[in-house]
Order: structure tokens, then C-alpha cells, then sequence
């Protein structure tokens, strides 16, 4: 899907001298706090995170416990902030995976929640999106029924939403302030239930068929951030990112 | 649901439909400068404000109005603008759903679910008003215990349940602002009672399905907080002025136990209450056992093991907690043979553990020995096996201690606590167990293995340092059982501490706590006291007639001197029993004079027999 994207960042990441005896459980929680939150710095959420210290420095040193008196052990390096409470500075490289939805990106999400003037879809499992009526595509015709009711196409009546149903839709703005709402449409071409546009838009099927996603090459085109470089051919090296890729494995399947 | 209904409503009905478009033209229009506006969208927009009054009193059929009202709002939710509508939307968040009959409830919540789904910028409010009505309006708490009132309660609460559901649902990130909603708007101590109550109570009914395992480990450890809080504001000597004022000193009333099921009204008079701190306390307590009791096994296990989390950060370290620690208690004794052993294990793993901090381990100890001691839903077996850890771990202690380079490091009592609070926690265990571990051949032959004898007649002399109530007690069952044979010099009777114990730290020694010493609050009791070992009905190995025992608590002539000011309530009960009873609960009196040393004195609910004096003289 378009707006994931890969990152990788040079951090300085505060510990607090408590937190000294692990410094990489320290780090990973500090990161972890950012999860699922918008972050200006990334010019996204932070959806999973892989760090790896830096200035770290293998030497022997002097040690009662181990026989020979000596004993293999990493040490890393780490300013040490002025102040009231001395912070370490830690130099940390980050592989982050971020969701940075961009007005005009196609996303696919799953209809939660409808009615005659919205509808309510997630994406990822997380981020929630709305789509107002005006931004419905006029083909679309409510019809209330017990579970909710559905919008049906005019067109073709193959063509329905309804709660559970995958779409696909873009982008019109995201909501930064706190959780990164999106407000999404369904007015442009190849949006609707991805169901119905895998068998009649020919474009959309050619583009799954193909196996090529079009976000690799969008991302591209994002500005890059001063601290981050995208990584687009390693993929592996993101450990973290099973959810994302799985749920992009899924929406292939239900298609 | 109402949804449905005025779904179907709104087909049949043209006027329904009609008022739907002409809401949304209001809404619309408004929405541009107020100079701009024609004057008679602005009369209709504010009909519309007028309509949502929270404050307005309605009748039935302006009840209906606002139904209507509020069914086409949410139906123009896209329509609504935080700027141009700021003062409708306040009327709305400001609304307390108590006030309204079922169908509005329904359309008004259906309306907040919208607003939280459209955009971010409501989502804060509306999660807030839900959170705000888990309280009923200061008017109605009077009412609440009607029946009428309960009914309305429980209706209310399952609605703002479902709401809370479907947000979540259509905003997943929305738990996160939950939390901390609700970390704000958290009843606070000096909050009257009521409120704290029904605020709690809605609070632990989100914890179901999936919204709680989002945020049940919050819930919990809010609730808990709140628990330990009062907890701690409710001192012994609280405890002892409330006693004066009933003229009962008895606090553990044991001899109402003597008839199992003897829960009656006797029972509750002398139980403590009267004290704020405590009511609450109490309250709550009925709050999360009852929470707790409704909750079906695999959430019982998840709650649990929130449970286990939270006590080891928040409760094992409180020292002056006396009440909160039993909802462990009462969690364990829903599912005694995982949860309560899990928790036995859970305590003895962290008393282990060489890296924890040594307030933590002294702790742990003292809730292993308090906890196998009372919790009567323990079997004998989990009790020999850890007790036959803390042995070998004292063993393990014995030898590191043997080591020269140790040696020279600890030779006061007090840097031995960490041992002396495990010696004391075996021979406590023991005190209550020891009987029924007999009755099992394989178990008493593994007890018999231990080298119990070995650790006690150490160097070390734990048995001159532990309390010395315990210590003549263990002698005593542990020589009828042949447990231990090896003689010793009894510390003196009538002395609560050695010259060895005030040196290992007075009345203010960490390892004199014992948790789980009987329970004092007067609702909540009826959770804790079917699963509780009260000492007067421990079978001792030296007594083995039932009938014996109380004769041989009865200590005539004991310590009456430390009991002066006792003897005038004594006469009230006109039972030769209370007397003897009496002397098992001389606890607050201590703790008195010694403020600081409430817990330690709690440790004295031994047999009136070996109860020292501790009395200072009055």
C-alpha cells in the first residue's frame, strides 16, 4: 500500500541514568513510546521500529567473577547531557517503519461503520478514516437495511459497500493533530470495494496481476527528510514490519 | 437497537424526513459569518440550540422533539463545524444522559458515536461527556439505591458500554485517549462515596472483549492506585478510636467463626467501619470482587495476570497496606489451582531473585508466609513445595553466609533480615500448616526431610530473632509433631522482642508484616472470610480434639494485666470465650504507641497463649 514506507534515522535518544543497566531495553522503550502516534520529525506514525546502537566499542575488561580476570564486553559510548538530571545522549541508527498518508494517495481500508451521509472505514487495523457524503461518488445510492445498510452502485449493482467491505479510496487530508484521521473520497477513478474493481477495472486488475505496486514508485517522489533515507530495495532489513506486510498479504487475498 | 427503528421511522414518517433536510439547511446555513446570516435561519438555528438545552426540563412530547432533533443531527453530522456551531455542540456534550428516557439515550449516544468517528477534534469531548455520566447527577445519588434506580443504572451503563464498544471500533486509536480521559476524570480521595463507587463500577464493566485488553491493564491499575490510596489513609489508629466508640477491641472476632456459616449480624458489628477512608475502601472492594466473580475463565486468567503486574509495582512495596492486598486474595480464590498457585510461585520467584531490591524480597516473603498461611484454598501440597524452597534457599543462605568473605562483611542481625524474614515465614507456615501437612504420609516424610532443625540452630539463631510469639508457638506444635527435637532456650514469654530482634530493627522491622491478617472492612468481608484460616480454627498438632482447643487458648490468668483496659467490654460479652479471643486483637493498642509499626503488629494474631504482653502500661 502507498504511505507505508521504510526509513532509516540517525536518532539521539535521551536515557535516564536509571535506565543505564539496559541501555537497549531503555532505547526500545523510548521508541515505543512514539508508536502509533503522529510524529512530525518522521512526517508520519511510527508503526514498528528496529535500532541498533551506535559508538558501540568491543573491548576486554577487568573482571572478579571470570577466572582468566578478564572478559569480553561491549561498551558504549554516550554524551552525557548537563543538567539537573545528567541524560545519556545515546547515538542510535533506526530502521523505522512509518505510515505517512499524503492527500491524493490511494489507501484500502475496511468499512467499519455507515450511514447516509458517511462511511467509516479502517486502515491497517488502525487508522481511522471518514468519508463524508459529499465526497461519495454520486453513483452511489444508500439503501438502509437492518445491518446498517449499503451503499449500491447505480451503475452496477455488483458494485456495493457495506460494513466489512475492502475499499479503496483516496486520500483527501489527514488529521495530524492526534491520531492521524483521514478524511478520504470516493470520487475518483478506481476507488470503491476493491472486490468489485479487481474484476471490472481493468487497470486496477493489471496492476495486481502484475505483482508492481505503485507506491514504489510515489514514495520515491516524497521529499525526503533531512535525517532519513528511504531504503526501497532492501526490504529485508525491516525485521519489525510482519503487521503491515501481512495485512498487505491479506488485502491481496480477499481480492 | 433504536438505530434500526428510526431508520424505519424515517421511511414511513414524511415529517421525520422533512425535519431531517430542514436540520441540515439550519445547520448549513449558519455556517458563514454572523453578520451574514439571514435572520431566519439564524430563529431556526436557535430553536435547534433551545432544543438541546442539557438544562431544560422536558415533557414527553418535547421529549420526542428532541429525538427527532437529535436523529437528524447525527444524520448531519458532516454538516456540523466546530467554529460555526461551537455553542450547539456544547449543548450537546454538556447533556447528562441520566436525565433522559431510553430512546433519547439511545439517539444521543448514537449522535457522540458519529461526532467521534467523523474527525479527531471531537473525539477528546465526546469520549469525555461518556465519561463524565459514569456518575449520576448530584440530584439522583440519593436515589440510587432504589430498584428503579438500579434498573436505570444498569440500562445506562450497558448503553454508554456499547458506545464506548463502537467508538473504539470505528476509531481503534481512540482507546489511547481513553485512558487518559479516564486517567483524568478518575474519582479522586476526598470524592463522596457514591460517586466513587458508580464511577468505578462503570469504569470495570468496559473491561470485556477486546476494548479490554486495550485498556484493562489501565483500568486496574487507576482502580488499584485509587484502593491503595485509601488504604493507606486509613490508619490503626482509626481503626482504634472507631473501636472505642463501640467499646469492642475485639478485631478478629474469631469466635463468631466458630460456627462456619455464622456470618450474621453479630459478625458485622465489630467488623471496622464508621472511618470515610474505610467505607470507601470497603465499597470498592465489593466493587472488584464483584467484578472479578462475574468474569469467566480466560478473562479471569488475563485479569489475573493484570492483577499479578500491578501488585508486584504498586501494593507489594506499600507497607502500611492492609485491605488492598486481598484482592489478590479473592482473585486467587476463584481459581485456586492456577491462579492461587501461580501466585504462591509469583511470590516466591520474586523473593528468589538475587537482583529485585531487598524491600521488595522481604516483602514477597512475608506475603508468601501470610498468604500460605491464610488462603485455605491452598493445598498442603503447594505449601510443602514452597516451603521446601525457602529452606533450601535459607541452606543456600547458611553457606554463602560461611564463606569467609562474606562473614566479615554482615554480622548484625540486620543485615541478615533478608534470612531471618524467610526463618519466620517457614515457622509461621508451619504454625497454621503443619497439622494438616501431617495428615499426609508423603508429604510429612518430605517435610521431615527438610533440614528445618538445621537452619533454625544455625549460628545465626533465628529462633532469637523472629517474633517471639511465633517462635513459641512453631516449638510447640513442631515438638508434638517430632518435627524438631533439638532443645533451646525459649525466649522469655512476655517480651514481644528480643534484645536481638530490637536490634535487628524494632517495631519498625520490614519482616514483621503479614498481610494477610484477618480482614476488616465490613461489606467486602463476606468475599474474603469463606476462603480465610482464622488461627482459632487452625488444628495445632498438640490439641486433637476439636473441643480441646479452645481450652487450651484459654489462658487464665495470662497477661490480664495488659488487658485492663479490655475487661469492661470483655463483661459485655458475657462469654468465656471473648476473653481469650480478646487477646488475639490487642493489635491497635500497640500500634498506638507506636504509630509507625501498625503492620508488625498485626503479625501478633497468635493464640492468646503465647500473645505476649505488649500493652505499654496505661
Amino acid at each position: 500500500m502507498e504511505a507505508l514506507r521504510e526509513a532509516e534515522a540517525e536518532l539521539t535518544v535521551y536515557v535516564h541514568p536509571s535506565n543505564a543497566a539496559d541501555v537497549h531495553r531503555a532505547v526500545r522503550r523510548q521508541l515505543s513510546a512514539l508508536l502509533f502516534s503522529y510524529e512530525e520529525r518522521f512526517d508520519g506514525v511510527l508503526l514498528a521500529h528496529e535500532t541498533q546502537l551506535v559508538e558501540v566499542e568491543e573491548c576486554e575488561v577487568e573482571d572478579e567473577t571470570v577466572v582468566e580476570g578478564k572478559k569480553k564486553t561491549n561498551i558504549v559510548k554516550a554524551k552525557i547531557l548537563n543538567g539537573l538530571v545528567p541524560y545519556f545522549g545515546l547515538r542510535v541508527h533506526a530502521n523505522l517503519l512509518l505510515f505517512s498518508p499524503q492527500p491524493d494517495m490511494i489507501l484500502e481500508g475496511k468499512v467499519e461503520m455507515l450511514g447516509k451521509e458517511s462511511i467509516h472505514a479502517i486502515v491497517l487495523g488502525v487508522f481511522s478514516v471518514a468519508i463524508m457524503s459529499d465526497d461519495i461518488h454520486e453513483k452511489f445510492k444508500f439503501k438502509r437495511r437492518g445491518d446498517g445498510g449499503r451503499f449500491v452502485s447505480r451503475s452496477d449493482r455488483e458494485h456495493m459497500i457495506k460494513k466489512g467491505t475492502m475499499i479503496r479510496f483516496s486520500v483527501k487530508s489527514v488529521d495530524t493533530e492526534m491520531n492521524c484521521h483521514i478524511t478520504g473520497s470516493l470520487i475518483p477513478p478506481q476507488t470503491g470495494s476493491m472486490r468489485w474493481l479487481s474484476v471490472h477495472d481493468a487497470e486496477y486488475a493489471s496492476q495486481i496481476n502484475s505483482g508492481k505496486r505503485k507506491s514504489r514508485d510515489i514514495s520515491i517522489k516524497i521529499e525526503q527528510n533531512e535525517q532519513e533515507h528511504r531504503i526501497l530495495q532492501n526490504e529485508n532489513s525491516m525485521v519489525k514490519s510482519e503487521r503491515p506486510h501481512k495485512s498487505r498479504k491479506r488485502s491481496i487475498e480477499d481480492r | 437497537m433504536g438505530a434500526d427503528q428510526w431508520c424505519d421511522d424515517m421511511e414511513l414518517n414524511f415529517s421525520d424526513s422533512h425535519m431531517f433536510r430542514q436540520v441540515q439547511h439550519v445547520l448549513q446555513s449558519v455556517r458563514m459569518d454572523p453578520f451574514l446570516i439571514d435572520l431566519r435561519d439564524k430563529d431556526h438555528y436557535d430553536f435547534l440550540l433551545l432544543a438541546v438545552d442539557p438544562t431544560k426540563k422536558r415533557s414527553k412530547d418535547e421529549m420526542a422533539v428532541l429525538v427527532t432533533i437529535l436523529k437528524a443531527l447525527s444524520e448531519a453530522v458532516s454538516k456540523i463545524d466546530v467554529m460555526y456551531h461551537h455553542a450547539l455542540l456544547h449543548n450537546i456534550f454538556t447533556t447528562c444522559i441520566w436525565y433522559l428516557d431510553l430512546d433519547t439515550r439511545d439517539a444521543l449516544l448514537h449522535l457522540i458515536t458519529r461526532l467521534a468517528a467523523v474527525a479527531d477534534q471531537y473525539l477528546r469531548e465526546c469520549l469525555q461527556m461518556l465519561v463524565n455520566n459514569f456518575t449520576p447527577p448530584g440530584p439522583y445519588v440519593p436515589l440510587m439505591e432504589q430498584p428503579r434506580m438500579l434498573a436505570k443504572k444498569k440500562e445506562i451503563y450497558s448503553q454508554l458500554h456499547e458506545t464506548l464498544k463502537m467508538i473504539s471500533d470505528t476509531v481503534p486509536l481512540a482507546s489511547r485517549m481513553l485512558k487518559d480521559v479516564l486517567n483524568r476524570s478518575m474519582p479522586k480521595l476526598f470524592d463522596n462515596k457514591a460517586k466513587m463507587l458508580s464511577f468505578v463500577e462503570c469504569m470495570l464493566g468496559l473491561d470485556t472483549d477486546r476494548l479490554g485488553d486495550l485498556i484493562g491493564t489501565t483500568l486496574f491499575e487507576k482502580i488499584v492506585d485509587l484502593l491503595t490510596e485509601l488504604d493507606v489513609n486509613i490508619t490503626w489508629e482509626d481503626i482504634l478510636q472507631e473501636e472505642h466508640n463501640k467499646g469492642i477491641f475485639d478485631m478478629e472476632l474469631e469466635d463468631l467463626d466458630d460456627d462456619d456459616d455464622n456470618f450474621g449480624q453479630e459478625g458485622t458489628k465489630a467488623l471496622f467501619g464508621g472511618n470515610v477512608c474505610a467505607e470507601k475502601l470497603d465499597g470498592l472492594m465489593v466493587v472488584v470482587c464483584e467484578h472479578l466473580k462475574s468474569c469467566d475463565r480466560d478473562r479471569l486468567f488475563k485479569e489475573f495476570g493484570i492483577l499479578k503486574t500491578i501488585f508486584r509495582k504498586s501494593v507489594l512495596k506499600v507497607h502500611k497496606s492492609k485491605f488492598a492486598q486481598f484482592i489478590m486474595f479473592y482473585a486467587c480464590s476463584l481459581d485456586p489451582e492456577i491462579c492461587g498457585v501461580d501466585f504462591a510461585l509469583f511470590l516466591t520467584d520474586i523473593f528468589t531473585k538475587k537482583e529485585d531490591d531487598p524491600i521488595a524480597r522481604m516483602s514477597a516473603v512475608s506475603y508468601v508466609g501470610s498468604y500460605l498461611s491464610r488462603a485455605r484454598f491452598i493445598s498442603a501440597d503447594t505449601v510443602v513445595a514452597v516451603l521446601k524452597r525457602l529452606v533450601e534457599w535459607c541452606i543456600d543462605y547458611i553457606k554463602r553466609d560461611r564463606d569467609p568473605v562474606n562473614q566479615a562483611k554482615a554480622t548484625k542481625p540486620k543485615d541478615h533480615q533478608i534470612f531471618y524474614a524467610s526463618c519466620q515465614a517457614v515457622m509461621y507456615v508451619l504454625c497454621f500448616r503443619l497439622r494438616s501437612i501431617m495428615d499426609y504420609p508423603n508429604l510429612k516424610s518430605q517435610l521431615f526431610q527438610m533440614p528445618i532443625e538445621s537452619i533454625l540452630m544455625d549460628t545465626l539463631e533465628p529462633l532469637k530473632v523472629c517474633l517471639p510469639s511465633i517462635v513459641n508457638e512453631f516449638l510447640r506444635q513442631s515438638r508434638a509433631a517430632r518435627l524438631f527435637n533439638a532443645s533451646v532456650d525459649l525466649p522469655l514469654e512476655d517480651i514481644v522482642e528480643s534484645d536481638l530482634s530490637k536490634a535487628f530493627g524494632g517495631p519498625n522491622r520490614l519482616d514483621m508484616f503479614f498481610p494477610f491478617d484477618p480482614y476488616l472492612l465490613r461489606e467486602s468481608d463476606r468475599y474474603i472470610r469463606p476462603n480465610f484460616e482464622f488461627w482459632s480454627l487452625v488444628k495445632t498438632t498438640y490439641s486433637d480434639g476439636d473441643d480441646d482447643e479452645l481450652g487450651d487458648l484459654d489462658a487464665p490468668g495470662m497477661n490480664v494485666d495488659s488487658l485492663d483496659d479490655h475487661v469492661e467490654i470483655d463483661l459485655n460479652d458475657d462469654e468465656g470465650i471473648e476473653y481469650s479471643m480478646n487477646k488475639m486483637s490487642i493489635t491497635p493498642h500497640r500500634s498506638f504507641y507506636h504509630p509507625m509499626a501498625m503492620s508488625s503488629d498485626s503479625g501478633l494474631s497468635m493464640p492468646a497463649r503465647i500473645r505476649p504482653s505488649v500493652s505499654p502500661p496505661s
